[in-house]
């Protein structure tokens, strides 16, 4: 291993090239531009044996990256905002042919009004295409995720492809240190690329096809089984990780300070390291704050939710994203794992970082008091430049 | 040894699917593959031949194929042949086959971008002049005066009002290899293009005028007869576009009656005697223009 003073994006670049993809389809877009960048100069100085194909589009960015799936090659691409919604159309594609093709997605907002900044709607309005998402925290975390999704990806049980959001700037452009692994330790982590869905000379098939009513529940079902399969996949593929590199990771999701926890802030990406530093502070005062940070969303982490919420008297859902007309998603879908486990307590949905609006230790402390008064609502943060909820 | 009806290749790889009796497309399909071999890999768009093929569990491919999106055809073919090279295989044939509208509007964009980066692909364009699968609505290659669904002959307007878009010229002015045009009725001419671009590297385009009897209004038995006739009578032209200069592959001597050609279609019965002028005129420049280069 070696250290180096990396931003996400160079990070994430880095697990790419551990994993050896075969083909690499590359549009630009702010701030996902750096990741390909860098993966063409990898490309250039002979360390990345890779088609780099330059496309013409996003669509035709994983269009391509499918094309190269569907023959057995691994495949890699990148996006962001505009990008991921211009090659919608091909998310469930590759999902419903199980192509286990790894993308990137610099999560940003999406115009209208036009802004380049970190938001998580372009995903999160991505949620139901059949894709797995993560989202990463930090640097190191980006760069083994990296790594880690062509695993999970490929999984025999998976055969799904990945979506690695990271948060547009805030982590894409951030520099830190991360520990970047060996060539060797990469290669004995991750097996070739090996899968029956595919097209090959000497077993000809017909891939991508039709299927009516009488069998689409079929394949559809299969689908739905592949991203269920991904949470064993995930501790497989971490387990694994921890031998190889001694770098532990928690599954689904990951819990700060729950297990005695009254008040707990479930949210993902960048902004859980600002929470932990709340969650520090008010426990130095005596108050019993938690951090649930959820780092796949698809599949759902439904039971883990529900394990970590069990003792808790409120909890809030922090996110970058709304559903106009209702609230925030991935508030949904949590009050939806507690309801399941028939847990009843107040929850409330904060939505913040729109457009890349900075979220205050402030604000997250402001949530954690506002969490005693017991209330289910959903509130925005910062709206006209306000300090806090309205 | 040249390929021709007696030295074609007798396996069939698009076979037991579903195509209406008389299509031109699917007969492209099924030359271009006997030609092509057992190694070519297919990608069809969403259309007529992936409407007619794909069908699960009734697969009509012999050879490798799979349904890429409408707009995808090169994109996904420029996927194939990178994974395959990338996994050190050679010996294949990536091959396109896309409508008039996966071709010239939705798919225009993904063709450009693998004629630019020379990806090593055949595109294969089987024109049937009009959106045949969703039901016959007007695309950039209908030609002027036929009436589709979305272009009415009515007493205020006489069918589709824009000309056909030139695909063939398109193509050669990204300064592609290979570029030809081909029509079901000279299907020699057709086989041979199609051979020659087996054996040239990077991006090769063969456009083939493909009648389609349903959307055209012809009898099944017919297909063949259009298809020559619209050469015939100077409608569409056989050329090649290689090594940077355009060839004439067939120059009738005397053009047959472009009246007749029109006037067996029921898509283009109502056009007037002044419609069918405007079509002879445009006809006669494009020739002019085609004896000057």
């Amino acid at each position: 291993m070696a250290k180096k003073f990396l931003s996400g994006n160079e990070a994430f670049a880095y697990g790419v090239r551990l994993a050896r993809p075969q083909v690499i389809s590359a549009y630009p877009i702010t701030p996902q531009t750096i990741v390909v960048e860098k993966l063409s100069e990898f490309v250039e100085d002979g360390s990345l044996k890779a088609e780099f194909i330059h496309v013409e589009s996003e669509h035709s960015a994983l269009s391509c990256a499918m094309g190269a799936s569907s023959v057995g090659a691994r495949a890699f691409t990148a996006t962001s905002s505009q990008g991921l919604l211009y090659m919608a159309e091909c998310l469930p594609y590759a999902a419903g042919g199980r192509f286990p093709v790894v993308m990137m997605n610099a999560n940003r907002s999406t115009a209208l009004p036009w802004n380049i900044y970190g938001d998580q709607r372009d995903s999160i309005s991505q949620l139901d295409s059949g894709w797995i998402q993560a989202y990463a925290e930090n640097a190191q975390e980006a760069l083994d995720l990296a790594l880690m999704s062509f695993y999970i990806a490929e999984h025999k049980k998976v055969s799904t492809p990945f979506m690695a959001n990271l948060d547009g700037f805030v982590l894409t452009h951030t520099y830190e240190v991360a520990d970047v692994p060996t060539q060797e330790q990469a290669d004995e982590f991750l097996p070739s690329f090996e899968t029956e869905n595919k097209m090959s000379l000497t077993s000809p098939k017909n891939l991508a096809f039709s299927a009516g009513p009488d069998t689409n529940t079929f394949f559809k079902y299969k689908e739905h089984i592949g991203l269920l399969n991904v949470k064993e996949a995930v501790a497989e593929a971490e387990k694994r990780f921890a031998e190889i590199f001694g770098r532990q990771y928690s599954g689904l999701t990951e819990s700060y300070k729950t297990d005695d926890a009254e008040y707990i802030l479930i949210t993902l990406g960048s902004i859980s390291g600002l929470v932990r530093e709340v969650v520090d502070k008010l426990r130095n005062e005596g108050k019993k704050a938690g951090l649930l940070r959820l780092r796949y969303i698809r599949p759902f982490p439904n039971e883990e939710i529900a394990d970590a919420l069990k003792n808790a008297k409120a909890a809030a859902v922090l996110e970058k994203d709304i559903s106009f007309g209702n609230e925030g998603t991935v508030y949904s879908n949590v009050n939806s794992a507690l309801h399941k486990a028939g847990i009843s307590i107040p929850t409330s949905n904060y939505i913040g970082g729109l457009g890349g609006k900075n979220i205050s230790a402030e604000e997250i402390e402001y949530i954690f008091s506002d969490l005693t008064r017991k209330k289910s609502e959903v509130k925005f943060l910062g709206i006209g430049g306000e300090d806090s909820g309205s | 040894m040249a390929v021709n009806a007696k030295t074609l290749n007798e396996t069939e790889f698009f076979y037991g699917h579903k195509a209406c009796a008389g299509c031109g497309g699917s007969l492209a399909v099924r030359i271009a593959l006997k030609v092509l071999g057992e190694n070519a890999v297919a990608v069809l768009p969403a259309g007529c031949m992936s409407a007619v093929g794909f069908n699960f569990p009734q697969l009509c491919f012999g050879n490798n194929a799979i349904i890429s999106t409408f707009a995808g055809t090169a994109s996904m073919l420029t996927g194939v042949q990178a994974g395959l090279r990338a996994q050190g295989i050679t010996d294949f044939h990536a091959v396109g086959f896309a409508g008039d509208g996966g071709t010239a509007d939705i798919g225009l964009q993904a063709l450009s971008g693998a004629i630019d980066r020379n990806d090593d692909i055949l595109y294969i364009c089987y024109d049937n002049e009009a959106y045949m699968n969703t039901g016959i609505q007007k695309s950039s290659l209908t030609p002027f005066g036929a009436r589709t669904t979305t272009t009415p002959a009515g007493k205020n307007i006489h069918g589709n009002l824009r000309p056909k878009k030139n695909m063939f010229e398109i193509v050669a002015a990204h300064g592609i290899p290979y570029a030809a045009t081909a029509s079901v009725g000279y299907i020699n001419d057709f086989m041979r293009k199609v051979e020659k671009a087996k054996s040239i590297k990077g991006t090769k385009y063969i456009h083939i005028l493909a009648p389609c009897p349903t959307g055209w209004g012809i009898k099944t038995d017919e297909t063949i007869e259009i298809a020559k006739e619209v050469v015939d009578c100077g409608l569409w032209y056989l050329a090649e576009y290689e090594n940077g200069r355009f060839t004439l592959n067939h120059r009738p001597k005397e053009f047959s009656s472009v009246k007749e050609y029109l006037k067996k279609q029921s898509r283009f019965r109502h056009l007037t005697d002044e419609d069918i002028d405007i079509i002879i005129s445009s006809r006669d420049k494009k020739w002019l223009q085609l004896a000057e280069s």
